[in-house]
């Protein structure tokens, strides 16, 4: 049977709809982007313009470089993600591995104790997460924010990584256990690495609200020496917010990373949404 | 079928033998999460009941509550929260929903060309932080900067334009819908995904049957992308009540003008830290966070218990 086939005025249709809202999406960054290339008179005369020799100006981005700690922002940004996305991985693959190899009593009360997080924010704690904090004697460090974010990042990777390792074969690991190997060497060296892309998939949901966060830094770690890239640049452009060309600047560098980042990770990122990873 | 006994014995000695590697895998994670996470969360609503009198902390019962939800130091500004966040909340389910089943829909057309590209972009917006979003669309609304003015003209609507954001009645509207165009990327995905997994033999059987177009989508993607549309609000209801960054970051942290766009998040934050000449207030600041708690958690329940339960989980 012949399929009926779509109009051309409908595809076009299609098409317009989703064209128009393609530019709803991207045209405010493109504006921030285009516009943070040039010079202030003409930030305000011609907003839509794309930066000429004439109007080409690059003095936003020597006020962040000059006055903005912005390297250190993002090397404080760049540790507290990496180091928070190695342990929640680490931990939240073992914590998985244990749920889905082993029986034992309390498993399924376990698995949903630890999925609670998924629903309940870890914000709503904050008032004690800060006291705790001080009592540690960890305000206005790092490892605050890393310890909060591996506790954020745990339960929705323990759920993910759970429901990929029921999927790793039961003969690979028996085969291993008959070699002599131990219970440890069987995760780190055969299902450690079968889980890897679901572990990619975790690592980019887990990145995205850590690099992005406001509350935390602001609450735990505002001091010079520990803002992160978001926390600074919220402060940056709060004390230049009539200097439009170091804001444009400023908000064109805070992009680029996500940009870039996006662009290596999309496909992994937009698969692992559509295969069903977050239900 | 013997592979399978040996197995099954060698599980048995496993648990006997060597249990304790369990506890291994288990115990950072149980660990973290527990002092991090659920410990703070318990120490939080235990703070809701007390009070400070004199540097003692002293057991008020619901006392707190009864401060925040009638005293007219903390009633007013504690019901307008509320009421703002409920319009919020309401904001985004009216249109970003929609928006993303509708794009959803544009997107599983079969054999559509750049699917891939639009999807992309259109998803770009989410992973963006709310400082960017923010301050770009303070920018762009900005009466100063004339790019709202000047599209508007474009479209022959200049007239309609006003400082949205400055403006007591339009303020939470305008933030609502900074929001809706951050979010919209995560609807579109998931529902997306829902459309994706509709199998093709259901819509030829339906086509067969004369339901194409419109009303196939009424009547046999819609029922079946019900489930996660149900994921989808609770996923909104969650972020919603918890919402804080943009709104700080557009409006700034009395969530101005004159509190028009004041919601639990940013209550909270300026109840327990303090804010300029308000001192941090941590019983009232744990108290809040419990509201909060009580408002989501009530949530989670309904969707789960109600919701969930009685929809039909389509098996193919």
């Amino acid at each position: 049977m012949a399929k009926p086939t779509a109009s051309p005025v409908r595809t076009g249709l299609v098409h317009l709809a989703l064209i128009i809202y393609t530019l709803i999406a991207l045209f405010p960054v493109f504006l921030t982007v285009i516009n943070s290339f040039k010079d202030r008179s003409s930030i305000f005369r011609d907003p839509l313009g794309l930066p000429t020799p004439s109007t080409f100006s690059l003095i936003g981005y020597q006020t962040v470089l000059g006055q903005g700690d912005f390297v250190l922002y993002f090397q404080n940004s760049f540790i507290v993600t990496g180091v928070s996305i190695f342990f929640v991985l680490l931990f939240g693959a073992m914590a998985a591995f244990a749920l889905s190899e082993y029986r034992f009593r309390g498993n399924t009360l376990m698995g949903l104790y630890l999925a609670l997080g998924i629903m309940i924010p870890i914000r709503l704690g904050t008032v004690a997460i800060l006291q705790g904090m001080v009592a540690a004697g960890l305000v206005n460090t790092l490892t605050a924010l890393i310890l909060v974010y591996t506790a954020q990042g745990l339960p929705l990777a323990v759920f993910i990584l759970t429901e990929f390792m029921q999927t790793v074969s039961d003969d690979l690991k028996n085969a291993g256990r008959i070699d002599g190997l131990s219970e440890y060497s069987i995760f780190f060296r055969l299902v450690l690495p079968l889980v890897r892309p679901a572990m990619a998939t975790v690592a980019v949901f887990t990145m995205i609200p850590i690099w992005n966060d406001l509350w935390f830094p602001l609450i735990l770690a505002p001091s010079d020496a520990t803002k992160t890239v978001t926390l600074g640049s919220q402060v940056f452009i709060g004390q230049f917010v009539t200097n439009w060309n170091a804001v444009l600047a400023a908000l064109t560098l805070a992009i680029v990373p996500v940009l870039v980042l996006y662009l290596i990770f999309s496909r992994q990122l937009i698969r692992g949404i559509t295969s069903g990873a977050v239900k | 079928m013997s592979t399978v006994a040996e197995v099954s014995i060698d599980r048995a000695e496993d648990r006997h033998r060597r249990r304790w590697h369990i506890l291994v895998f288990l115990a950072p994670a149980l660990l973290v999460y527990t002092a991090v996470m659920i410990l703070p969360l318990i120490e939080t609503l235990r703070l809701s009941l007390f009070n400070v009198k004199d540097n003692q902390s002293i057991f008020v019962g619901f006392g707190n509550f009864q401060v925040l939800f009638g005293d007219p130091r903390w009633a007013a500004s504690f019901w307008n929260a509320l009421r703002n966040n409920f319009v919020f909340f309401l904001i985004h389910m009216l249109v970003q929903n929609p928006i993303g089943v509708a794009l959803a829909a544009l997107l599983s057309v079969p054999k559509l060309r750049f699917g891939a590209f639009y999807r992309t972009a259109m998803f770009l917006p989410t992973l963006l932080s709310f400082v960017i979003v923010g301050f770009i669309w303070k920018l762009i609304l900005s009466p100063i900067w004339g790019v709202s003015p000047f599209l508007l003209d474009l479209v022959g609507l200049k007239s309609l334009f006003s400082p949205w954001l400055g403006k007591p009645g339009s303020a939470l509207i305008a933030v609502s819908l900074i929001s809706v165009w951050q979010y919209v990327g995560i609807p579109m995905m998931l529902i997306y995904a829902a459309m994706l997994n509709i199998p093709e033999e259901v819509l030829e059987a339906a086509e067969c049957d004369g339901v194409t177009g419109w009303s196939q989508f009424w009547k046999i993607k819609l029922p079946l992308i019900l489930p996660s549309i149900g994921i989808i609000s609770i996923l909104t209801f969650v972020g919603n009540f918890n919402a804080f960054d943009l709104v700080y970051t557009v409006q700034g942290a009395l969530a101005g003008p004159d509190g028009a766009t004041d919601i639990l998040g940013t209550l909270l934050y300026r109840t327990f830290f303090g804010f300029q000449l308000q001192i941090g207030d941590k019983s009232m600041g744990a108290t809040i966070a419990t509201v909060m708690f009580l408002i989501i958690l009530s949530g989670v329940c309904l969707y789960l218990f109600a919701i969930q339960r009685r929809m039909r989980r389509y098996q193919f």
